[in-house]
């Protein structure tokens, strides 16, 4: 066993890990933050897409030991202090950008990397970017609006169907 | 997976020693290794990550070439590469997808040898130079067929220096289910000529085009490569494509590679 420590949420932890401890499993079975999900343990769907030193990373294809000493953000440290819906998560539900809701926190966490480092994407600047993330529900059109929305543009003009 | 330890090496040197131990096994970006040992397919009983290695990070240029540290990412390739080698970076800003980019090295794949990744066509094509811990490799005799190539074990790659193109362009026809290339072309013009590699398509890996070499470099246009044909014997046939089916797009690709170079 290793002991790791890092900042996940702006909160230090600490615990013990194997070296095939998983990131994602770290934060599941370990903090109990089980909004990072895990749809294919393959490095395929992305739902368990987190920030690692404010990188988009795929927690299930990087070992809890690399993490340590690194600032780790999940869905759970998304919302705004009050507890209320950050301005991508709000655009989620305002632009039904999920349906069943399990590829949603890596979604959201994808598209606050893609806006942190390109403020207002394109439409194809967008698709481009949840290249790694796929939604078995929603066929991306909403994620997208959502996104757009999200960065204060205009979403009208995306196709709706 | 089967349980392994995992060390943080700091140097090369620290590296190579920790790599001598039985059943040692490098961990690049860990973007192919991990998947391979979750299906037990591999069973080290130790990992050392090259993460940590500062001198492996990292790109520099240097008379008329480019040098990338092993370790240094796809997405700081992406970023980084773009004024001096824009072909480079255009293939490293589209290998996978962005979780994949900021995890995945450039040493993991080209020591991974994968006959459909993107990297191997740009050091064949480019005629780069892999700079080991022990020596320097010519492209021309680092790839050894499909996941084989010249390293031997406890090798690890420090560095690649490509030597900077007039005019290159890697165009790739996506699987899109891997997000890998079905087939993808790699052509670089140089003085003394031009090079094509092409990944995706062969049961050999990573191979280049040796007519189309010799028709772009007396006329570097696509037309050039018009009365040329390639043979469909050795090419990966799969649910994805025929072997024919690959054939075809070798040239299709290779035309509008030549027609994007810049
Ligand atoms: C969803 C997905 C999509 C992808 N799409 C593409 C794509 O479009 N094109 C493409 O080219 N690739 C693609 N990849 C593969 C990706 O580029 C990997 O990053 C790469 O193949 C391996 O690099 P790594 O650093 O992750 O290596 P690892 O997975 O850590 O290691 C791979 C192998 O290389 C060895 N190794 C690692 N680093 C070194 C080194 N410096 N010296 C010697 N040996 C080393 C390891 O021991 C291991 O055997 C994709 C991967 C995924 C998961
Ligand atoms: S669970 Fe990690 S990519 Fe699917
Ligand atoms: S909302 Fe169900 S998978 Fe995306």
């Amino acid at each position: 066993m290793t002991k790791v420590t890092m900042t996940v949420n702006g909160k230090s932890v600490s615990g013990d890990v194997e070296g095939r401890t998983l990131l994602s499993s770290f934060l599941r079975e370990d903090l109990r933050l089980t909004g990072t999900h895990i749809g294919c343990d393959t490095s395929q769907c992305g739902a368990c897409v987190v920030h690692v030193n404010g990188e988009a990373i795929k927690a299930c294809t990087m070992f809890a030991v690399e993490a340590d000493g690194t600032e780790v953000g999940t869905i759970e440290g998304q919302a705004n202090a009050d507890g209320s819906l950050n301005v991508i998560q709000q655009a989620f539900q305002d632009h039904h950008g999920l349906q069943c809701g399990f590829c949603t926190p890596g979604m959201v966490m994808t598209a606050a990397a893609l806006l942190k480092d390109n403020p207002k994407p394109s439409e194809t600047e967008i698709r481009e970017y949840l290249e790694g993330n796929i939604c078995r529900c929603t066929g991306y059109h909403n994620i997208v609006k959502a996104i757009m929305a999200a960065s204060g543009q205009d979403v009208s003009a995306i196709a709706a169907e | 997976m089967y349980a392994f330890d995992i060390e943080r090496p700091a140097s090369v040197a620290d590296a190579v020693a920790a790599l001598g131990a039985e059943d040692a096994q490098a961990l690049g970006g860990g973007q192919t290794l991990i998947p391979t040992l979750k299906q037990r397919l591999a069973a080290p009983s130790r990992l050392v990550s090259l993460s940590g290695v500062t001198e492996m990070q990292g790109v520099a240029s240097e008379a008329g070439n480019i040098r990338i540290g092993g370790a240094t990412t796809h997405a700081t390739v992406a970023s980084q590469v773009g004024g001096t080698y824009p072909a480079l970076a255009d293939l490293a800003a589209n290998i996978g997808d962005p979780a994949v980019r900021n995890r995945g090295t450039i040493g993991g794949s080209l020591a991974n040898n994968d006959p459909a990744a993107c990297y191997p066509a740009a050091a064949l094509g480019s005629g780069a130079t892999i700079i080991t811990n022990k020596r320097q490799i010519a492209a021309d005799d680092y790839f050894q067929g499909m996941f084989t190539t010249a390293l031997e074990e406890g090798e690890i790659i420090t560095a690649v220096s490509f030597p900077v193109p007039e005019k290159a362009n890697y165009q790739k026809f996506v699987q899109p289910a891997s997000r890998f290339a079905l087939v993808g072309v790699f052509v670089a013009k140089y003085s003394d000529g031009v090079r094509v590699a092409v990944t995706g398509a062969s049961n050999e890996g990573v191979h280049r085009w040796s007519a189309a070499e010799d028709a772009l470099s007396a006329i570097f246009a696509a037309d050039a490569i018009a009365g040329l044909s390639v043979a469909a014997d050795d090419l990966i046939s799969d649910l994805h494509g025929s072997a024919d089916y690959r054939a075809h797009l070798v040239k299709v690709m290779t035309g509008r590679a030549v027609k994007a170079a810049s």
